[in-house]
């Protein structure tokens, strides 16, 4: 008989023992950080296939119905109905500007609080006094710079009623509402994980934790920026 | 060696609210889950039993619903399929089975995100209050099926059910995509990141694979189907033109203008065809896991296996144009659609004949899940021969609006995917309850649901190659269907009988609970990590350890080893020779 590692649905080879994942747990009981963070991460990255997904199906909508031709009733003829929204372009490029400056700041919120976790096992040894001089905060910044950005938005929705177009004025105008929306709305969430990383640090919750938080919502961040500027260019350039 | 406090993620929870309501365990999440979907299979059985009674006696009074008129017929239809395809066949195999046995057969204390679990439970729940509640709104439940057609869904005066009652119906589904979503996600997390040592994706049992690919499925479907509810809701109610042309209902012009119901189609189908496999593949796992076991044989082709079930996923999502040859498709397209369409039945036929492989020369036990697994295959090769005819626009074309079409998707998707529920529950029941079901019952409730389902189904196909129109409520006084009467009659007891031995089932489901013999750590002697633990499984499911896995999931029969089977956690040595 051959080898029974052989046998159906085995490797064939002695799989290393590293594979498979922890439970948050180092073996001596305390909790793992890393390994958290990881999974963490990985949750964050799947959710934002999620959020491609919703978009991927918008844009598609998008362009669909932007190729649709219409029935004219008076010359029975297909029309093309597609009246290309005017858009607050100045001020949208100042919301962009923004939201980039806040992706920038987020960074900065993620990297500083990255070096904190990593120090503060050092912190935690009694006799050992790391500088403790108060850091920037690139969290509160960022808050700030995101509210910013939906006032932006809002003030650009403003405009766009200003101008005659509402939700159900044209199709264009009401692609243009959705997927704004649709982004403020990711945004918000997003917004609310800063708050919460920001509620945290007052409470005093352990630097590795809050560390999770910030870096996967900065990830998560990054993307809506990315995310607003596809849907930009989207609006302005997919005529 | 860590102790159970230090490995598991949260203690476990005292109170009987935290124990059993708001439960962080992923074990009593995916019970919660599982009666969830039993109380909903019986709603939505009792809803297909009214309209099997109305299309032979049209002018019965029945019981709750007292005479059904044509719109009656149309919520009953639009219920019975909604409730069966989100709330039974994508809530009973994935979320209750897989949140119970997923992290427990790869040998992790939990999933990856418990409240985030917890969450998308009680999120399902709310999504299942707010479908029931359209029953009792003014004007009722909605009219448009469950695949929920523009311009019939978009608009409130299309017709009595299509006001408030279509509102909550788009609320429940969105509400259900959010919620599984965040399951998906956690499914795919748990599997990749929690893994214990030993246990190489290679080594995992099908029933993980079919979780897995099967969490992809719907984190990329469901995601399109919530961004297609969205448009719906803000048509139907802030006045957008989404799916909605210029339409005139009851002589009214609506204010709509320009909407395509194309586009509905074309994001409801990118999500219907994925859920088809979303409901079916974990069927697959299970009668995978059942047939190896019960066997006594390695799975045939375990690789074949996985990558079938990865093919099976990844074609699921370029086929959904052929549930729209009706709709004036470029024959182009359509005839891509339709190779795409044939070509998921390679993947189809090699996991057939695998299963097939597996029961060659066995010695079978034919204990109750063995019995509903072989059933899964049956009906799986019988709902699946008349894919390719369906798969052909120009006989999908003629077939399209017949009974045939409900034949072939009752078999396939539906009652197929009801024996994998039940070869699981079966199966399982023993390490979930700590009891034995009862055997005999089992094996009654297995004849007659088999014998049942198919004096159903099959003479569908038949009423729909006679050209019998589905979806009415009742076409009694047209002469060329006279002398199908009959068959309508036949398929009505039968359905009588099929569902009467549905409470056998549920009388052995909760007798055996309380009353059942004493259930052994492994009855089956079965080989993967489930059954290494104690039964039921203690709240960290291993006791305080974490299993080391050293073998593949299906190891049986192995010459020279002391059983003839090979647990996953046994040592290496103890099979060497």
């Amino acid at each position: 008989m051959k080898d029974p590692k052989l046998g159906q649905g085995g490797s064939g080879v002695p799989p290393p023992v590293t594979d498979g994942g922890g439970d948050g747990r180092e073996d001596n009981g305390a909790p793992d950080y890393g390994a958290r963070l990881r999974r963490a991460r990985l949750g964050i990255l799947l959710l934002l296939v999620t959020v491609t997904m919703l978009f991927v199906a918008f844009t598609s909508a998008y362009i669909f119905r932007q190729g649709l031709p219409v029935l004219d009733e008076r010359t029975g003829k297909n029309i093309s109905d597609w009246v290309q929204v005017s858009l607050p372009t100045g001020l949208l490029v100042i919301n962009t500007l923004l939201l980039l400056v806040s992706s920038v700041t987020a960074e900065f919120a993620r990297r500083q609080i990255t070096q904190e976790a990593a120090l503060a096992p050092v912190q935690s040894i009694p006799g050992i006094l790391v500088d403790g001089e108060r850091s920037f905060p690139w969290l509160a910044v960022t808050i700030v710079l995101g509210f910013g950005f939906l006032a932006g938005q809002w003030i650009a929705w403003r405009e766009l009623q200003a101008r005659g177009f509402y939700l159900a004025t044209s199709p264009s105008s009401s692609f243009v509402y959705l997927l704004t929306a649709a982004h403020a709305i990711h945004l918000s969430g997003g917004m609310l994980a800063l708050i919460y990383a920001g509620v945290t640090s007052v409470l005093r919750r352990p630097v590795e934790l809050r560390r999770i938080v910030v870096d996967i919502t900065a990830w998560y961040w990054h993307f809506m920026t990315l995310l607003w500027i596809y849907i930009f260019a989207l609006l302005e350039f997919a005529r | 060696m860590a102790t159970t406090a230090t490995v598991h993620a949260h203690a476990a929870p005292q109170g009987f609210i935290r124990k059993y309501i708001f439960s962080l365990d992923h074990k009593v999440i995916g019970i919660q889950y599982y009666f969830l979907a039993l109380v909903a299979v019986f709603v939505g059985m009792f809803l297909s039993l009214l309209m099997r009674i109305h299309l032979i006696w049209p002018t019965a009074v029945l019981p709750l619903v007292g005479e059904i008129k044509p719109e009656t017929y149309l919520s009953l239809l639009t219920m019975h399929g909604t409730i069966m395809v989100f709330f039974v066949l994508t809530t009973a195999p994935q979320s209750g089975f897989g949140n119970y046995f997923l992290p427990i057969q790869i040998g992790a204390p939990d999933m990856a995100f418990p409240v985030l679990n917890m969450l998308s439970f009680w999120i399902t729940f709310l999504a299942f209050v707010a479908m029931i509640a359209a029953f009792f709104v003014s004007g009722g439940a909605p009219l448009h099926g469950w695949t929920g057609y523009a311009p019939l869904s978009a608009l409130p005066s299309a017709g009595p059910g299509e006001q408030l009652g279509a509102d909550l119906w788009v609320i429940s589904i969105a509400i259900f995509c959010v919620a599984s979503l965040m399951g998906a996600l956690n499914f795919i997390t748990t599997l990749l990141d929690l893994r214990a040592k030993g246990m190489t994706l290679f080594r995992l049992p099908l029933t993980c694979w079919a979780w897995f690919v099967t969490a992809i499925l719907g984190l990329l479907a469901f995601g399109v189907l919530l961004s297609a509810g969205i448009l719906l809701l803000l048509d139907r109610n802030l006045g957008t033109s989404f799916y909605v042309p210029l339409v005139v209902v009851n002589g009214q012009v609506m204010g709509h203008k320009g909407g395509s119901p194309l586009l509905w189609q074309h994001l409801f189908w990118f999500f219907g065809h994925p859920e088809v496999y979303i409901a079916i593949l974990p069927g697959m796992g299970v009668a995978s896991q059942v047939l190896s076991t019960f066997a006594r044989k390695p799975i045939f082709g375990y690789k074949a296996m996985v990558y079938a079930i990865m093919a099976i996923g990844l074609l699921g999502f370029m086929v959904w144009g052929h549930h729209m040859f009706m709709s004036g498709m470029s024959p182009y397209s359509a005839f891509a659609f339709s190779i795409m369409t044939m070509a998921i039945g390679v993947p189809s036929a090699i996991k057939t004949f695998n299963w097939l492989g597996t029961l060659h020369k066995a010695r079978i036990r034919f204990h109750s899940p063995m019995l509903f697994a072989i059933g899964f295959v049956s009906l799986f090769v019988s709902g699946g021969l008349s894919g390719p005819f369906l798969a052909q626009p120009v006989l999908d074309i003629p077939l399209h609006d017949t009974y045939f079409v409900v034949g072939h998707f009752h078999l396939i998707m539906g009652v197929a995917a009801i024996f994998g529920i039940f070869a699981a529950t079966y199966y399982w029941f023993p390490k979930m309850f700590g009891r034995m079901m009862n055997e005999s019952l089992g094996r009654i409730h297995f004849w007659i649901t088999l014998i049942g389902t198919y004096a159903i189904f099959m003479p569908m196909h038949y009423l729909g190659m006679a050209g019998h129109p589905r979806r009415y409520s009742q076409l009694t006084e047209l002469a060329y269907l006279h002398d199908l009467i009959p068959v309508q009659q036949f398929m009505t007891y039968a359905a009588f009988i099929t569902i009467g031995i549905q409470f056998v089932f549920v009388f052995n489901l909760f007798w055996s609970m309380f009353k059942g013999p004493k259930a052994s750590d492994n009855p089956w002697e079965a080989t993967t990590l489930e059954w290494t633990t104690a039964t039921p499984p203690p709240h960290d499911n291993f006791g305080g350890h974490t299993p080391v896995v050293n073998h593949g999931p299906y190891e049986y029969s192995v010459p020279g080893a002391p059983r003839d089977y090979v647990m996953q956690t046994d040592p290496v040595t103890a099979a060497a020779h």
